[in-house]
């Protein structure tokens, strides 16, 4: 782990992700202040903190879906300030994201929901047909391919969102609240999975309130209050959250 | 079936009423208009064959010789328009006329000697009728060669017609736009509807990294398909009001008008490209409208 004082945006850091005191407000309403952060490659990080604390903003500052009202955010060595509206697409194909409300399209059914960011990128029919079958069979829906997601359960929905998140084989994984609304033993399969693409060469990052999870990994925790980053509570049994790197 | 058929398929599946709506009125576009344009395409065909057969009647003074006369009429056939220039001498002049006075060509015999001038009959090429006062400028440039007299020519009644002729195709320009304008609005208000019924698709396919073109695309195969339908369906429609109708008045007037013809296929095809130009046009409006708001 880096120091979060990072001097310059432009240093060459090797991190992929790098936000260099960023804040974020809504009108009045403040939802991040000066964030600065780097991220590894490769890096398995969690965020956390109370509701409200800025988590979902912090992941949604990464991929554009709103833009910094201070600071920097760097990915890949490319400044977000400078993507143009034709250059969103191609910095979202970098990430699979897992979102909080799982924004699933309620008119398609499971296997296109997922095959869509696969179609997006133009992949071929045959191809489609065959990986998005092996992925929902290994989020354990491979008979749910034809339901509409208004039909599933909320676990259901949740792994069919996951699928549809690394798909695409993303460079980085952003789970906002990846295991909501599941019990335990499911949520673990989630992270059974996340975890699988991470050790194929993904970047994930994770944020949730779940402190039973991060209790029983060994990753990264950052944990942020009002949209401060805050040293981290004391996790109890946790034996260490010393960062790796 | 590539994906984005398939999705603008399942978009027209899902709003039938609107696209039918959408459908019928680019169809009565086409109707219209092409009703319009077919009667101006008939009429300006049967304008041209009278353009055709008009004559120009150039007499020439007295005592020109041979050697003049060919002359006169090589320096008349260059000018830029004529077709043609037919020599009638003044004894031919005066036979025609007997025969077409017949019982009552003894009036002539009391002439003393042939009071008509010799003559060149003029045709033209269709090019000059073209734009108002060609002819009187032919006219004017064939009268002040010293060897002729006098140039007469019917071009009083042509010229109001072509007039007419002309405010007509004006308006018919007009109502072609109007209808066409028409024609764009309705399908963008379609398409906007329909990027309206599916903005949290569109908003979802933006999150996962889909790229505008992607998510346009069922859009404008979609506008452009009703666009290619409406006027394929006005076209159909316009053929067999034109066949009853133009039997019907063949029927009537004895085929004394031979030149009638529905627009030829390569008009056709005009026709439905424009639909579908329509169409895009339409859908363009529309993603304009929606990726500002
Ligand atoms: N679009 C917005 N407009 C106004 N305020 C917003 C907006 N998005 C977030 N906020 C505010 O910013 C703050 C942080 O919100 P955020 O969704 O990031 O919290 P969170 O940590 O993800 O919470 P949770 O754990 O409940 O998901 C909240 O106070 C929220 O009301
Ligand atoms: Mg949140």
């Amino acid at each position: 782990m880096r120091a979060p004082g990072v001097t310059s945006v432009n240093g060459d850091s090797g991190a992929l992700i790098r936000l260099f005191h960023v804040s974020k407000r809504f009108g009045k309403k403040t939802a991040l202040t000066d964030i600065s952060l780097d991220v590894a490659p490769n890096e398995f990080l969690f965020v956390t903190g109370p509701s409200g604390a800025g988590k979902s903003t912090l992941l949604r500052l990464l991929y554009l879906a709103e833009s910094t009202t201070e600071g920097q955010i760097l990915i890949d060595g490319v400044n977000l300030a400078r993507v143009q509206r034709r250059g969103i697409p191609s910095l979202r194909r970098k990430f699979g994201i897992v979102f909080q409300d799982y924004k699933l399209i309620p008119s398609k059914t499971v296997f296109d929901n997922v095959a869509l960011v696969l179609e997006a990128r133009g992949v071929r029919q045959r191809l489609i047909q065959k990986k998005v079958g092996a992925m929902l069979r290994m989020v354990e829906m491979g008979d749910r391919g034809d339901a509409l997601p208004p039909s599933l359960s909320g676990g259901e929905q949740q792994r069919v969102a996951v699928a549809r998140a690394v798909i695409g084989d993303p460079k980085i994984i952003l789970a906002d609240e990846p295991t909501g609304s599941l019990d335990a033993a499911a949520a673990e399969a989630i992270f059974g999975l996340l975890r699988h693409f991470h050790q194929r060469g993904a970047t994930v990052i994770v944020a949730t309130h779940d402190i039973e999870l991060i209790k029983a990994s060994q990753e990264r925790v950052i944990c942020l209050e009002g949209g401060r980053l805050q040293p981290l509570p004391e996790l109890g049994a946790r034996t260490s959250h010393a960062p790796r790197n | 079936m590539p994906p984005a058929i398939r999705r603008a398929l399942r978009d027209i599946a899902l709003n039938r009423f609107l696209n039918a709506v959408t459908v019928v009125t680019i169809t009565l576009a086409v109707i219209f208009a092409g009703a319009f344009g077919l009667f101006f395409y008939n009429v300006n065909g049967l304008f041209l064959d009278w353009q055709r057969g008009i004559r120009m009647m150039v007499y020439l003074e007295d005592g020109i010789s041979d050697a003049q006369r060919l002359d006169l009429k090589f320096r008349i056939k260059t000018i830029a328009g004529v077709a043609e220039a037919v020599y009638i001498s003044r004894a031919e002049a005066l036979e025609t006329l007997k025969t077409q006075l017949q019982q009552q060509s003894g009036v002539l015999d009391h002439l003393r000697g042939n009071p008509l001038p010799d003559a060149f009959e003029l045709t033209f090429r269709p090019t000059a009728h073209e734009g108002p006062g060609r002819l009187d400028r032919i006219a004017a440039e064939i009268e002040a060669l010293p060897e002729v007299g006098q140039v007469l020519y019917a071009q009083q009644w042509l010229q109001r017609f072509s007039t007419i002729f002309n405010l007509f195709k004006l308006v018919g320009y007009g109502l072609g736009g109007i209808f066409g304008l028409a024609a764009i609005l309705i399908v963008a208000n379609t398409i906007r509807l329909m990027i309206y019924n599916r903005r949290d698709e569109i908003e979802i396919m933006r999150l996962v990294g889909a790229a505008d073109g992607f998510i346009n695309a069922p859009f404008y195969i979609c506008a452009m398909l009703l666009g290619a339908v409406g006027s394929l369906l006005g076209l159909t429609i316009l053929l067999a009001l034109y066949s009853g109708i133009s039997r019907q008045i063949q029927q009537s007037l004895y085929g004394a008008l031979p030149t009638m013809s529905f627009f030829p296929w390569y008009w056709c095809i005009g026709i439905l490209i424009a639909g579908m130009l329509v169409g895009a046009l339409g859908c363009l409006v529309s993603m304009k409208q929606y990726l500002k708001a």
